[in-house]
Formats: structure tokens, sequence, C-alpha cells
């Protein structure tokens, strides 16, 4: 009875299997619908329907550069490192803020794939937005370690920080953003607040607040805490889905609300009364 | 020479009106903006209908009169779904936006998937939206199933 059984799943698993390779070997082309638009220059914004042929592990970021290389050298996209490590080929993929380059086309339904520019970026051309409101975004929130007993004053009687496996997992993830500025296009309330600092900046905010070598807590909860900080968001959730590299920006946010709200534990203050209690 | 701020590329409201795109944790975000505008509404109505009693028992059974309707008995409908789906989604949201329920910052592992998207999230509001759709059935029976 339970061979019969495992037979069965192996064979509904084979199915599935040659299921998923047919469908993937069914693209041999697609039709990319690119923005287009130089807005400084007076154009109009519109799309070009180019073709280019795929195969099984071309990237969205691979078929523009063919067609920016065969089809229309004049195709405005930024890249660099194709490994999803720089975070600079962003863009709207079929409506979704995604890496061009960490997205396979033969994941995409359909054989027509559009792209365009990152929403809540300044358009700058064709598939290119600027950064700079992010970035001053992101520094706002003083993204590195502030430590008043820094004893790097004291060179002669210099010490290491000491950090257990425990205290690195509380920030880690934070700390793998590469600032590519999909959850800053998928928020909500990004969409319609200037203000808000965005999901990338606040949930740094969270990562340096929660990393035991940093004093510098009150002044970053005095930023975040404003009427277009922390409390404009609502858990849309949005900027966790499409974040390409697990950093889950909206765990963070919740959990620094949490603190604001005295829903946590405060793992700073707890040791330092340890700390405190220790030496008296 | 065009400012930047006019091709600032904001989505605004119109990014609200799909929210499919981004998964449940989006759509619940919508309906419960969706369901608080509705309630603040129907609040102004209901003032508004309710004031009538100060011009007498004639004027405020006229407005009782006016919710009778099967249009009147449908926006009481909606309006129970709108209220049950916007407390119980209410109370998952006050525990969640506070760091309750979302689970642990860790070490992510390919292919990332967010801890804070979790099932005990999208549970509650899957039980939101049926206990809506059952708040409207009791509803719809009592004021449409008649004595």
């Amino acid at each position: 009875m339970s061979e019969q059984i495992i037979e069965k799943i192996e064979t509904l698993e084979k199915k599935r299997d040659r299921e998923k390779k047919e469908k993937e070997h069914v693209k041999t082309s697609v039709v990319l619908k690119v923005f287009r638009a130089n807005r400084s220059a007076g154009e109009n914004p519109h799309f070009d329907s180019i073709e280019v042929p795929v195969q099984r592990w071309t990237t969205v970021l691979d078929a523009l550069l063919h067609a920016k290389q065969y089809k229309d050298s004049s195709i405005g996209i930024r890249y660099s490192c194709r490994m999803a490590s720089c975070g600079s080929c962003g863009m709207k993929i079929n409506g979704i803020p995604r890496l061009a380059c960490y997205t396979k086309v033969s994941e995409l339904e359909g054989s027509t794939i559009t792209v365009e520019p990152l929403a809540n970026f300044p358009h700058l051309r064709d598939l290119v937005t600027d950064f700079t409101q992010f970035f001053a975004h992101h520094k706002e929130m003083k993204p590195y370690v502030r430590n008043d007993d820094s004893d790097m004053k004291q060179t002669d009687s210099l010490t290491e920080y000491v950090q257990s496996p425990e205290d690195l997992d509380r920030f880690l993830q934070f700390s793998y953003c590469i600032k590519c500025g999909l959850c800053y296009s998928a928020c909500p309330t990004v969409a319609t607040d200037t203000k808000f600092p965005g999901p990338q900046a606040l949930s740094q905010a969270y990562r340096y607040f929660s990393d035991n070598r940093d004093t510098a807590t009150k002044e970053r909860m005095d930023i975040v805490d404003d009427k277009h900080g922390i409390w404009r968001c609502h858990f849309a959730g949005s900027c966790s889905s499409v974040c390409p590299k697990g950093v889950d920006p909206a765990l963070g946010i919740q959990l620094l609300r949490g603190h604001l709200l005295g829903f946590s534990r405060n793992e700073k203050k707890i040791a330092e009364k340890q700390e405190r209690l220790k030496r008296d | 020479m065009e400012k930047l701020s006019d091709r600032n590329n904001r989505e605004g409201i119109k990014g609200w009106l799909n929210p499919s795109r981004y998964g449940w944790e989006r759509v619940s975000y919508w309906l419960q903006r969706l369901t608080g505008v509705g309630l603040l509404a129907y609040f102004v109505a209901h003032i508004f209908e309710t004031s009538s009693l100060t011009q007498g028992p004639d004027a405020w059974a006229a407005m009782l009169e006016l919710t009778q309707t099967p249009l009147g008995h449908l926006i009481l409908l909606l309006v129970i779904g709108m209220s049950t789906f916007h407390s119980v989604n209410g109370i998952r949201l006050i525990f969640t936006q506070g760091g309750k329920g979302l689970g642990n910052p860790g070490r992510p592992d390919y292919p990332y998937d967010a801890v804070s998207l979790n099932y005990r999230q999208k549970s509650g509001i899957w039980i939101a939206l049926i206990l809506a759709g059952v708040a409207m059935l009791y509803g719809a029976s009592v004021l449409f199933g008649g004595e």
C-alpha cells in the first residue's frame, strides 16, 4: 500500500518536473516593451517594442543588453555587477519592482515583458531614475555605528567590541541591504508622502538601533518619531515582498515601532542595567 | 528646462488601485483603508440620520423609512461587512505594528522568504475576511429573511 503511494507521488513529481521543463523551454524569444522618455529634452513618454532571442537562463538585464547591443543602442539603463550585489538595475518589470539581473525571463508569464523605471523616484531617462532623495533619507538615519564610549580616543588602551552570534543575528539581515530602492518603489506610503523616509531608511534605523555597539538610540528615535516618520507605515508588507536580499524591511520597522510603543524588550537598556548592577 | 519635481514619478493614490501585485498584506492594507473611509462616510450619514430626531417624530419616521428599502438594506449589509473586517483586521494590526507575531530577525537564506509575511499574518487576514462574510450572511438573513 505504502509502496503504491510512494510510486504515485514519484510519478506526479516526474510529471510536474516535465511540465516545468516544457514550460521553461517554450520561450525562444520575447518582446520587450521598454519605457522610453528623455523628458529634459522634451521627449514624450512612450513604449518601444523590441523582440529579443532568449534562452532558459536569460535574465531581463541580459535581454535588455541584447536589445541595446543589436537593436537600439540609445536605451538608457543603469547596471553594474549583474549579480544582485550592487542594486543598480532596479526597474518595474511587468508592474512589480525587481532587479533586472535577478529576474529570469523564464520566470515571467507571457511572451511580452514590460519594463519601466522605478515608481516613486524622479525619472531621468528611459529606465534610469534619480536616487538623490532616497540616499538623503538613508543618510538622515545616521547609518553608522556611533559609540560615545569609544576607546578609539584613547588608542593606548584599545579593546575590541565583543559581540556574540546572538547579538549579530539581531541586525545581520538588515545589514544585507544593497540600497536598490525596490522597497521604496513598492511602498504605498512613499507613493503619497514625499517626506516619509521609506522602508529602506527605517529598517536601517532599526539595524543600528539593534546593534549593541551603537549608543545613538535616542538621536535616531527622535528622527523616526515624527508625523512623517515611522507612524506612517501601515504594514502593507510590499517592501518585504519585493526585497531581493531577504532584508525584510517591514519586520525591522514593526520591531522598531514596538520599541517606541514599549511593546518590546529593550535589549540595550537591559544590558546597561545588568552592567550597572555588576559594577555596583 | 523641466523641474525635477514635475517628473517625480510618484505613484500617488493610483498606486493603491492594484493591491493584488504584492500579496495578501497589500490587499489587507487596501481593504483596511477602503473600509475605514467607508465607515467614516457611514458615521457622517448616521449622525445626519439621527439628527432628524430633533425635527420631531415624523421626520425621524421618514428617515427610518429610507433605510427600510432594498438599497438601504444593501448599504447596511456593506456597513456590517466593513465594520467586521475593519475591527478584526485592526486588532491584528495593533499587535503586528507593535512587532508582535512577526517572528525574529535571523540569517536570511535563499529564496529569502520574508518572516514578517508569515502564515500567522495571512491567517489573520483570511479570518477577518471570513468573519466579515459570515457577518454579512447573518445580516442578509435578518434584513432580507423577513418574519
